[in-house]
């Protein structure tokens, strides 16, 4: 009951954020003039002929809050305008990008969760032991390391040593006309496991041999981060009465760590997994423009070097809207196996 | 002065904030003495403008007159990298600052006022930060119009509210203490309250965060000026110097790394000034927090 009362409250505080954030893309939107602004209005590219018309229909000539208020209007119906970069409404650009970003992510993220879970507990149960040493140092490093510099080496080796054995984009030539051919059925846009699915060992290669470069440009710099978080929080969870009773009452030593000391050690993890998303979403940016992997994030970075407002400030709600309900799911889940969050009282 | 001193001693004890001070004293030297190190040519007119060699596309190896070589376009390297390290302190200090001035106003009237007030700035924060912030940042940029000016003030927009919501939670802390009502006792005004008993007991957090997080703000900046969203070209800055490499990655037949020096050399440089910042910064929470010190 206590449980439910508090998903309610969480939604209802969805509310004043979601609208929030419209009044604040909106705002960004006023600083353009009515002919720039109509462009998100505009659902077929035969409408630029008569950019007067659309100003007229859409009222963008009017006072601003009837403005936000058609503006919004379209928003709910789906409709954020027009992607001059890729030649089609936003909306489609978002669906017809996202699989390939989805992808990417699908292999980052367990890397970086997992991989960093492992590798902190591992440092924490050997403090100042090498190993300990060497995560510490690997994290410092890879949380200075530039993104974009990272993958740019990468490139730069393998291209230069091991020519084409792990190439830039999604697919090569040969795979994409397969991909696009009538007897293989994308079920889901994500080539991986729609190659499994038409049981095509060729697509599968090949497209995992072009998501290696990106996924390490990608997992890097975030891995080091949980691998810090990790550690400190294994640390403090060591040094509780319940690991001395553990260890008192003769339980080996992996036990006491993978059990007793990690479970508790995870909770300040979780917290941080909603920052992870979005440290995801902005390095997918970054990677999908150095490997020139066409996803979202290559999308977002074509629109914003062409200064295509629509297409960017699509986006950019695309991802709050996302990141809210991310945010929103982490809390309920955290709640759910931390039962002193709801008990607290406090909602921040 | 002798707490000074302790800080010194702990600052000494722990050989990577050795490396960290060192790091960022080396970059303030290079940043002070830029017009000496690499003194800009006769009848130049903006020192930061990288002075060209020619127009010629491919990137030259490092030669007596351009000691690292020279970018596509012939843009000096060499020049490039020490003015750069002007533009990074520029906007690593402008947006912290900023960030710090903001946050604490609004954080410290949120957090010892309250009520609605209090209510409405958060909620603010809460839009803001519903926003990854490199994107909100990409949107703000190309709305104002790419410049090194929009990246700074993009940089200040989406990470106030971090600080504002840092600084609010500690004094909400802070309020609650025994001298803050004696002093409230004594009939001291809010002004005098908040300045003088609550603030400064109240920002240490916050200033561990800022010392981390110089780092994180010059490698936003890079990382935008790397997507063709920052300073005009030809300005000093390291995360142009690595967008000009970006198409120099394959080397020429029997030599794959022939262009190295237009993608390494100024990545080292974001690398090592980060790194100094984050060193330092880690540093600074040992310090200021001796509880995780022991850890």
């Amino acid at each position: 009951m206590e449980f439910r009362a508090y998903i309610i409250r969480r939604l209802l505080l969805l509310i004043p954020v979601l609208f929030g954030v419209s009044l604040l893309i909106f705002g960004i939107l006023q600083l353009f003039s009515p002919v720039e602004r109509a462009f998100l209005y505009v659902t077929d590219p035969k409408q630029f002929g008569n950019i007067a018309a659309i100003i007229e229909k859409y009222g963008l000539d009017q006072p601003v809050w009837v403005q936000y208020g058609t503006w919004i209007n379209q928003v709910f119906h789906g409709n954020l305008g027009w992607s001059k970069v890729v030649s089609q409404p936003v909306t489609d650009a978002i669906i017809n990008f996202l699989p390939a970003t989805l992808e990417l992510a699908l292999f980052a993220t367990p890397l970086i969760i997992f991989g960093g879970i492992f590798l902190g507990s591992k440092a924490a149960a050997h403090k100042d032991k090498t190993i300990d040493h060497a995560t510490r140092f690997g994290a410092i490093l890879g949380w200075s390391l530039p993104t974009f510099w990272l993958g740019l080496m990468l490139l730069m080796v393998f291209y230069g040593f091991f020519s084409g054995l792990l190439p830039p984009e999604r697919l090569s030539i040969g795979a994409s006309i397969v991909v696009h051919s009538d007897a293989f059925t994308r079920y889901t846009g994500l080539n991986t496991i729609d190659a499994i699915l038409n049981g095509n060992a060729q697509v599968l290669g090949d497209s995992l041999r072009h998501l290696v470069l990106p996924v390490i440009t990608l997992t890097v710099v975030n891995l080091a981060l949980i691998m810090r978080l990790m550690r400190s929080s294994m640390l403090e969870s060591l040094g509780k009465g319940y690991i001395l009773t553990a260890r008192a009452k003769g339980l080996d030593e992996n036990t006491v760590v993978n059990k007793h000391a990690r479970r508790n050690a995870l909770i300040p993890v979780l917290t941080v997994s909603g920052f992870i998303f979005a440290a995801i979403v902005n390095g997918v940016v970054i990677t999908e423009t150095i490997f020139n992997y066409k996803g979202l994030g290559w999308w977002a970075w074509q629109s914003a070097v062409n200064l295509d407002i629509p297409s960017v400030l699509g986006f950019a709600l695309f991802n709050a809207v996302l990141f809210v309900f991310t945010n929103l799911a982490v809390d309920l889940y955290y709640s759910r196996i931390d039962p002193r969050v709801r008990l607290g009282g406090r909602m921040q | 002065m002798t707490e000074l001193r302790l800080w010194l001693h702990q600052l000494r004890k722990n050989p990577l904030s050795v490396i960290g001070v060192t790091l960022i004293l080396i970059f303030a030297i290079i940043a002070i003495f830029a017009p000496i190190l690499a003194p800009p040519p006769e009848g130049h007119i903006d020192p930061y403008q990288i002075p060209r060699d020619g127009y010629s596309p491919v990137p030259q190896p490092p030669s007596e007159e351009h000691i690292l070589g020279t970018t596509q376009g012939q843009y000096d390297i060499y020049y490039g990298v020490i003015w750069g390290t002007r533009s990074a302190f520029q906007v690593g200090l402008i947006v912290m600052g900023a960030i710090l001035v903001i946050g604490i106003f609004l954080g410290s009237i949120a957090g010892y006022f309250g009520g609605i007030v209090d209510e409405i700035i958060m909620r603010v924060t809460d839009v803001f930060l519903a926003f990854p912030a490199l994107i909100l940042a990409m949107a703000i940029v190309v709305a104002l119009g790419p410049s090194l000016n929009t990246v700074i003030i993009a940089l200040i927009i989406v990470s106030w509210p971090v600080y504002a919501r840092l600084i609010r939670g500690d004094i909400l802390a802070t309020r609650e203490e025994d001298y803050v009502e004696a002093a409230r006792g004594l009939g001291a005004s809010n002004f005098r309250i908040i300045t003088r008993h609550v603030l400064p007991n109240s920002i240490y957090s916050a200033l561990v965060m800022a010392s981390l997080d110089i780092g994180a703000i010059v490698l936003a900046a890079a990382a935008l000026s790397f997507l063709g969203l920052g300073a005009p070209e030809g300005y000093a800055d390291w995360g142009q110097l690595i967008q000009f490499s970006r198409n120099w990655i394959v080397g020429i037949p029997g030599n794959p790394l022939a262009y190295w020096y237009t993608v390494i050399i100024p990545g080292l440089f974001i690398l090592f000034f980060v790194l100094g910042w984050n060193l330092l910064g880690d540093a600074f929470r040992d310090i200021l927090d001796p509880r995780l010190a022991k850890r």
